[in-house]
């Protein structure tokens, strides 16, 4: 059966071109993948390959036209032994394309049912991602951590993540601990001391100097159902490898259709520590924060470092989780059941108050409460919520708060601009604007890159008497 | 026939150049194979002219040789992940060329329904791992399937395509390093058709490609990736050696792109003299058809019979591609993140 041949785009965006040459005639055989044109737009030339077999039976656009719309018929191709008197008068008309190009029809809808509605119970909301995506506020996951706190131990941070570590290691053969110095060295901060001996050289593993490299490789690992643990010496060397950790394992669920998951952490100290310059002391919150596909957690006390870590093993997806240097030697008590698992998505508030709201993660939480106790002295009563998690944030327990007490000072140790703290200010703009007393207020790293001078980093990085002030502020007091 | 151009990388080969002409349906299997993944593209190439296809949409036409000469000789429990020229790649892996053509539509028939596109396929059950658009990132994320392999004592070989534009990423060192210190059994094929872009080998790489391995201890080839022979020849071989537990290999694969880069091309950096001669001399399915004529005494019309066959899959992809509706507007939701298991 004759078939038209139509003018093709070059891209996306062309909408006509030039018809330049013709490099067959009428009557001339073509086999497929064979030039029979050439077209030209301002940008580049291409070749029109023939994609059947046949004869040119009739050119319907010369050589040499201009603006010739994509899509319209530039020729009529017949099958061997047809006729050009053959050809059905329908084909020469123009600008009707020949393939029949159906409207596509109505997919089915799948279930992404959101069907929860703010107030409903944690428990009962089912796709979850869904809501988070889609901005909703909702009840964060249950958890019934009193039940819990009965029983503890005295741990430093360091011990709880090793202890995190550990007992998923021991339950599950497919997770493994990946890093520089993770193994023999016993992990540049003494992460991972004594796993090497606990789990051997096949499960925990000294990598070179290499991280893209080896992020990468541990994402692919995780492709085929590992569940890696990539230990960066810190966050800041992460950059050398965050191309797979947002490319490759945050995009990958998404594009494949959900056929393809990725269960990784990664994981290292985040923020200053004490005195190490511009390049070794950054936050990372709100870079990771910002990517769909991601998971970013940011414990502050041993419990919270225990359970996320635990949590962040068995999720299905990557999980970003940032750890603080000062933290890790600082002792907390820690439930002691192997079953504490602290939900992703879900802040604590740590201390109750009414007349404004402190949130923080990470170490700020610890300057936040230190912070609330002088705001008590003046007779100022701070809440302080622990947000545990970055991404997904528990908005829900953040409105509560500031619903109660109408005022809010965000605080974190990075930079503001475009940080956790900005998102905060949004959300509360959005959902709680009319409980406000006073506009949302900020406190954060100064914009500038962190110096290493002893007085200049303490005036770079916020401190309890900044928090202080802002609250005062905002109060009134 | 089929033999091994000798460039030996300074590591000790384990190539040899001993090969027999296989058996007569095994090279009409190859030709069909080579010939699906020409007919597709083609059809590709004219979806996206008529609109019906967006973004980029990178051919493999010229290049079919290489895939379908190394999926040959796999084994089922083998691994493959190319970069964004992965069309061939699919079909190679056995994926169904209705669910690759949709995808290239955007439908949600497609493999990744509508959400990947031309350069976001996957199908574990292929053990096809992508379909990837950060030149460079297959050869990492490749690495870690042959880690997987390795620790899960599967005795499979992860087979990772890169281009030679890719080779120059920092990541395929890092990994060839780690490979090799770690005896992972991967076969990075880098498939050298001379052009990263627009940019030419010899105005990007220096030294060999096939070398790119010798500093890590990792032996090199440098192959004919026009002669689909050659390459089943030489995969083989590689393919044996990485299983036996010696590590990886490097096997760059001389070849030539026939098309443009993607699909707006404007093909300034390379003149039309040495694509044609390229396309008379290199092109794999002409050299295959006439080691058949000569070997089977097969006749131009004996041919036909594939040209029918594939040209019904082909056609059938495409007006699939077109019926199948474009995902639901929920879908947009979906695959985000994995639902936590309580
Ligand atoms: C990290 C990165 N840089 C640049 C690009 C843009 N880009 C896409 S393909 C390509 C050329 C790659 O050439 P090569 O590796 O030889 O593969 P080929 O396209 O020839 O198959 C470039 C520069 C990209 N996708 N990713
Ligand atoms: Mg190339």
């Amino acid at each position: 059966m004759a078939t038209q041949i139509l003018m093709p785009a070059l891209s996306p965006t062309m909408t006509e071109g030039k018809l330049s040459k013709w490099t067959k005639n009428e009557g001339d055989k073509v086999k497929p993948g064979e030039v029979i044109a050439e077209i030209e737009t301002d940008k580049a030339t291409m070749e029109v390959e023939a994609v059947d077999a046949g004869v040119i039976g009739k050119i319907l656009v010369p050589a040499g036209t201009e603006g010739v719309q994509v899509n319209t018929p530039i020729a009529v191709l017949l099958e061997d032994g047809e006729q050009a008197a053959d050809i059905p008068n329908a084909l020469f008309a123009c600008g009707r394309p020949g393939l029949s190009a159906d409207a596509p029809k109505e997919a089915a809808p799948v279930q992404t049912t959101a069907t929860a509605s703010a107030g409903s119970a944690g428990a009962h909301i089912t796709n979850r991602d869904i809501l988070y995506a889609q901005g909703k506020v909702i009840e964060p996951p249950v958890f019934d951590e009193n039940s819990y706190t009965q029983n503890t131990v005295t741990m430093t941070v360091r011990e709880a993540l090793r202890a995190g570590m550990s007992e998923e290691m021991r339950k599950d053969e497919s997770v493994y601990l990946m890093g520089e110095e993770v193994a023999q060295y016993q992990g540049a901060y003494k992460i991972s001391q004594g796993m090497l001996d606990e789990f051997g050289p096949k499960r925990v593993i000294d990598t070179p100097i290499t991280e893209h490299g080896f992020a990468g490789l541990a994402v692919g690992s995780a492709f085929r159902g590992l569940k890696p643990i990539v230990e960066f010496m810190t966050m800041n060397f992460a950059m050398q490898a965050i191309d797979h950790i947002i490319n490759s394992a945050a995009k990958t669920l998404y594009m494949a259709g959900g056929q393809l998951g990725c269960p990784i952490v990664f994981r290292g100290p985040n923020g200053a520590a004490a005195r190490v310059g511009a390049q070794h002391s950054q936050c990372y919150a709100s870079w990771y924060g910002h990517i769909p596909g991601l998971k970013v957690v940011a414990p502050w006390s041993a419990a919270d470092a225990k359970g996320l870590m635990k949590a962040a093993i068995k999720d299905p997806n990557p999980v970003v989780f940032l750890e603080n240097e000062i933290m890790y030697g600082q002792s907390f008590e820690c439930p002691s059941n192997d079953d504490f698992v602290v939900p992703i998505g879900r802040a604590r508030v740590e201390r109750e108050g009414t007349d404004v709201t402190l949130v923080a993660f990470s170490i700020m939480v610890g300057k936040a409460m230190q912070a609330a106790e002088k705001l008590a002295e003046a007779g100022i009563s701070a809440e302080v919520i622990n947000l545990r998690s970055i991404r997904p944030l528990d908005t829900w327990t953040i409105l509560e708060s500031v619903k109660k007490t109408n005022r809010i000072v965000s605080v974190e140790e990075g930079w503001l601009y475009a940080g956790i703290g900005a998102e905060i200010a949004a959300l509360v703009n959005e959902h709680a604007f009319d409980y406000l007393d006073a506009p949302v207020a900020r406190v954060g790293a100064k914009d500038v890159p962190l110096p290493y001078a002893n007085n200049l980093e303490k005036l770079a990085l916020p401190q309890v008497d900044d928090i202080v002030n802002k609250a005062r502020e905002l109060v009134n007091k | 026939m089929a033999s091994v151009k000798k460039a030996k990388s300074d590591a000790s080969s384990a190539i040899s150049n001993t090969s027999k002409i296989p058996e007569a349906a095994e090279l009409k299997q190859l030709y069909r194979n080579m010939l699906l993944i020409r007919r597709f593209e083609e059809k590709a190439g004219q979806l996206y002219g008529m609109g019906l296809i967006g973004g980029f949409c990178h051919l493999y036409i010229g290049q079919e040789a290489i895939v379908t000469g190394i999926q040959s000789v796999q084994e089922p429990q083998d691994t493959v992940i190319t970069t964004y020229r992965d069309h061939g790649h699919m079909l190679a892996c056995g994926m169904d060329a209705k669910g690759v053509m949709a995808e290239l539509t955007g439908r949600e028939g497609g493999y990744s329904r509508g959400k990947g596109g031309s350069m976001h396929m996957f199908s574990s059950e292929a053990k096809f791992y992508g379909g990837h658009g950060i030149v460079g990132a297959s050869a990492s994320l490749g690495t870690g399937l042959a880690f997987a392999h390795q620790y899960q004592g599967d005795k499979g070989v992860a087979v990772v395509y890169s281009g030679d534009g890719a080779s120059n990423q920092g990541q395929f060192f890092e990994c060839m390093n780690m490979a090799a210190l770690w005896k992972l059994p991967v076969l990075y094929i880098i498939e050298n058709n001379q052009y990263g872009m627009g940019t030419s080998t010899k105005r990007h790489a220096a030294g060999e490609f096939y070398q790119r391995g010798a500093s890590f201890g990792i032996p090199g080839e440098k192959v004919d990736g026009s002669d689909v022979l050659t390459v089943q020849n030489v995969a083989r071989q590689a393919l044996d050696y990485v299983r036996s537990g010696n590590g990886p290999y490097v096997l760059e694969m001389s070849t030539y792109r026939f098309r443009g880069h993607s699909m707006s091309d404007p093909g300034k950096y390379r003149s039309k003299e040495e694509l044609e001669k390229a396309k008379a001399e290199r092109d794999p399915i002409e050299k295959l058809k006439a080691l058949m004529m000569k070997e089977l005494g097969m006749s131009e019309e004996d041919f036909n019979p594939f040209e029918k066959e594939i040209k019904a899959i082909v056609n059938e992809s495409a007006e699939f591609a077109q019926q199948s509706p474009e995902p639901h507007p929920d879908e947009l939701w979906t695959d985000i993140l994995k639902p936590v298991e309580a």
